[in-house]
């Protein structure tokens, strides 16, 4: 039984949703975030309008120079600089996080939008999917 | 109204699954229809029939098992997160089925809502 059982073959071939995914975790500590991407990858593979949105400690995702070997965890951040292999181009961190925690974009792995809570709160306005881990 | 659950945290430790439970009867009693509740994250240990809680305490699995069976409603549990965590096909309670992530998009697709429950 794979990960993929059940791929874009099905009765919801062809139909395109905007799906976003809020991250608000930090990425170690609890599993919200590893998980989480999973499902990203797994959206993308449908084919569908992804976007992934950084909020709170979910800023820390995509953090420079995560160093995990102390916490006998791996280093999963270099998968966010695979999405764009999958098409998932739109990424977008809440400015409030960013400065809250002393960040900017160019502290990050990939490239992002930077938008206020305001911009982002419109922009999930207009999803048809939110999942929000 | 075609609705998509997902569940992302486990039993009695967390509130979501009572939440998702009592929004799945009341949409039902409303007349909405239920596509699927999907169970990821720590919400997969919301599937295995092991689950024996107090006598005088709610007992969740089973009250999805009967919200299942009286309705037809699909329960997927994530392999991956299951698999993760120990539980495989011959501990699920009825009206359980472990399948992939894809149920979870598909879900998202096909229904006018997805109505998440967890942190």
């Amino acid at each position: 039984m794979s990960e993929f059982e059940n791929d874009a073959g099905g009765e919801s071939a062809g139909r395109i949703k905007k799906f976003m995914f809020v991250n608000r975790k930090a990425p170690y500590g609890t599993i919200y975030a590893l998980e989480g991407l999973e499902v990203v990858l797994i959206a993308a593979a449908f084919d569908q309008d992804v976007s992934l949105a950084f909020v709170d400690d979910g800023v820390y995702q995509l953090a420079k120079g995560q160093q995990t070997k102390a916490l006998e965890i791996k280093n999963f951040s270099p998968a966010y600089r695979a999405l764009e292999g999958y098409d998932v181009e739109k990424l977008y961190a809440e400015r409030e996080s960013l400065e809250a925690r002393g960040l900017a974009a160019e502290d990050l792995i990939v490239p992002v939008e930077v938008l206020s809570s305001t911009e982002l709160a419109e922009l999930m306005a207009v999803q048809d999917v939110v999942i929000s881990s | 109204m075609r609705l998509g659950i997902l569940v992302n945290e486990g039993p009695y430790t967390h509130q979501a699954s009572d939440s998702a439970y009592q929004f799945v009867k009341a949409a039902i009693a409303k007349g909405h229809a239920i596509h699927r509740v999907f169970f990821y994250h720590d919400g997969v240990n919301n599937s295995t029939k092991h689950t024996e809680p107090p006598q005088d305490d709610r007992h969740l699995v089973n009250r999805w098992s009967k919200l299942a069976g009286e309705h037809g409603i699909d329960l997927v549990v994530c392999v991956a997160a299951a698999l993760r965590r120990g539980i495989k096909d011959e501990m699920l309670a009825p009206g359980f089925r472990i399948s992939g992530l894809g149920q979870l998009v598909e879900t998202g697709i096909e229904g006018d809502r997805l109505v998440v429950f967890g942190d």
